[in-house]
């Protein structure tokens, strides 16, 4: 196994691109490291992101937020600016982990790893946010809902590094909130979860609204039954059974030693009630 | 396997060592450098056995690799004391009799002086939160939440209480100089 730190990050890009066998990017390690020494992955090339200063610390930008691929959750959580602008994005990747994973961590890690239950995912998906993906042929911009195809599997191609994770700038009128259910107060992995951004017009009234729950298929599930739901209305008692009844209707989980389907399909339709709630209240809504 | 080569700061000296590409930074510690206060519980990142302060801040050295720490500075329990005294955290965890078999110590320890670098003085619920990745088979965890109150007051105020009096006002100055930047 090869150990290499780039420092820019055409260079990592060119690494993974030009590798035999199997490479792997390495950037906080807290999932890399626990597979490499369980030998469920047998390494040719490890490409260690944490020297590129374009990966690094986030940074306000005209546009809104950006977050270099290897800034720790720990920075995230530390970040004033981004807790006011997405509380509901930081919060989802300050609840990963300990103090000893928060430090190295990170939310395009989270994303790369492809978990269903991965707690940022849910969280940025429902912010919009996109990440910026460098390979061989030059870069491109989509979606972090583009990224993940399947349980521990993405969409990037050979030689593809994800260099930074880009958020809006958020605003007054806009609300992010994450809610996730563990049988535990922490250190867990979701059973469900709930990731929810509303945006508001006049009168507390609705305008844009993105729900997404994490945890309950194979990759984030994007409810769009529950943004006709949301717009339009003041979030009232009607609006939140009607998009409890959507997310719960959306889900297509797993039966598994973390939950049942019949669980995490109602758990499903609670957490979006009460994201929803925050996400209100944060948008300036009563 | 190329090995790596690498320079860093161990407990304030300047090492070097190589090592293999896939050899966890604890592996270094252990049985490179000789460093065997770092244990290996789960090797996993969930015990925080191995819990070491990298640039000041907490990681486990199991997810870590050794190659990773060139440049870097990093702190093991083997720094805490100050030759022969002991630092407030060590002297609390005796009173206290906050370890019984001592696997989990050097890691409790560690991720208390993390926690009190950034918050002087937390409550029992901080400290619960801050030492959630840390494992005790043993102690039930009351006595080590007692015994960091108690080293949290120790080095507020060191004229005032208990024992360790004589190094209590210098290492909280250290501990504080480790304290990460808000925001």
């Amino acid at each position: 196994m090869r150990y290499e730190s780039p420092k820019t990050t055409k260079e990592a890009a060119g690494l993974l691109a030009k590798a035999k066998g199997n490479a792997f990017v390495l950037a906080g390690g807290t999932d890399l490291l626990v597979r490499l020494k369980s030998e469920v992955i047998d390494p040719d090339l490890i490409v260690d992101i944490k020297r590129i200063p374009a990966m690094q610390g986030v940074t306000k930008t005209a546009a809104g937020f950006r977050i270099g691929a290897a800034t720790s959750c720990a920075e995230l959580g530390e970040n004033a600016a981004l807790k006011k602008a997405w509380p509901g994005v930081v919060e989802a990747a300050t609840i990963i982990g300990s103090d000893q994973v928060q430090g190295r961590c990170t939310v395009v890690g989270n994303l790369c790893n492809a978990s269903p239950a991965a707690d940022s995912v849910p969280a940025m998906v429902a912010a919009g946010a996109k990440a910026v993906i460098v390979g061989p042929k030059g870069r491109r911009t989509v979606g972090v809902e583009k990224v993940v195809a399947g349980p521990g599997k993405t969409t990037l191609k050979k030689g593809e590094v994800i260099e930074a994770i880009l958020l809006g700038k958020g605003g007054a009128k806009t609300g992010d909130a994450y809610l996730r259910f563990i049988p535990r107060t922490e250190m867990d992995i979701a059973v469900v979860s709930a990731g929810i951004c509303l945006t508001l017009g006049p009168r507390g009234i609705i305008k844009e609204a993105k729900v997404a729950l994490g945890a309950v298929g194979p990759t984030v599930e994007i409810v769009s039954a529950a943004t006709k739901v949301l717009v339009g209305s003041t979030l009232d008692e009607a609006t939140l059974e009607q998009l409890a009844v959507v997310c719960s209707a959306a889900c297509r989980p797993i039966d598994d030693k973390r939950g049942t389907i019949e669980f995490r399909t109602e758990v499903a339709g609670v957490l979006a009630r009460r994201a929803a709630k925050i996400a209100y209240q944060r948008a300036g809504g009563k | 396997m190329a090995a790596v080569l690498v320079s860093t700061t161990v407990n304030g000296d300047a090492v070097e060592y190589s090592c293999a590409p896939r050899e966890s930074l604890l592996d270094v510690l252990r049985n490179r450098l000789g460093l065997t206060g770092s244990k290996e519980g789960c090797g996993t990142g969930d015990c925080g056995a191995c819990s070491v302060i990298v640039d000041g801040r907490l990681v486990c050295a199991c997810l870590m690799l050794g190659a990773e720490m060139d440049g870097r500075t990093v702190e093991t329990v083997e720094g805490l004391a100050d030759g022969a005294t002991l630092h407030p955290l060590q002297t609390k965890f005796l009173e206290h009799a906050a370890l019984q078999c001592g696997v989990c110590t050097p890691g409790f320890l560690m991720a208390s002086k993390a926690l009190l670098a950034r918050n002087a003085n937390p409550t029992e619920e901080e400290i619960r939160f801050a030492l959630a990745g840390n494992l005790c088979r043993c102690t039930g965890y009351d006595k080590i939440v007692r015994a960091v109150s108690a080293a949290a007051a120790e080095l507020a105020h060191p004229a005032k209480s208990g024992t360790g009096k004589k190094t209590g006002g210098k290492k909280a100055a250290g501990g504080k100089a480790t304290g990460k930047k808000k925001g």
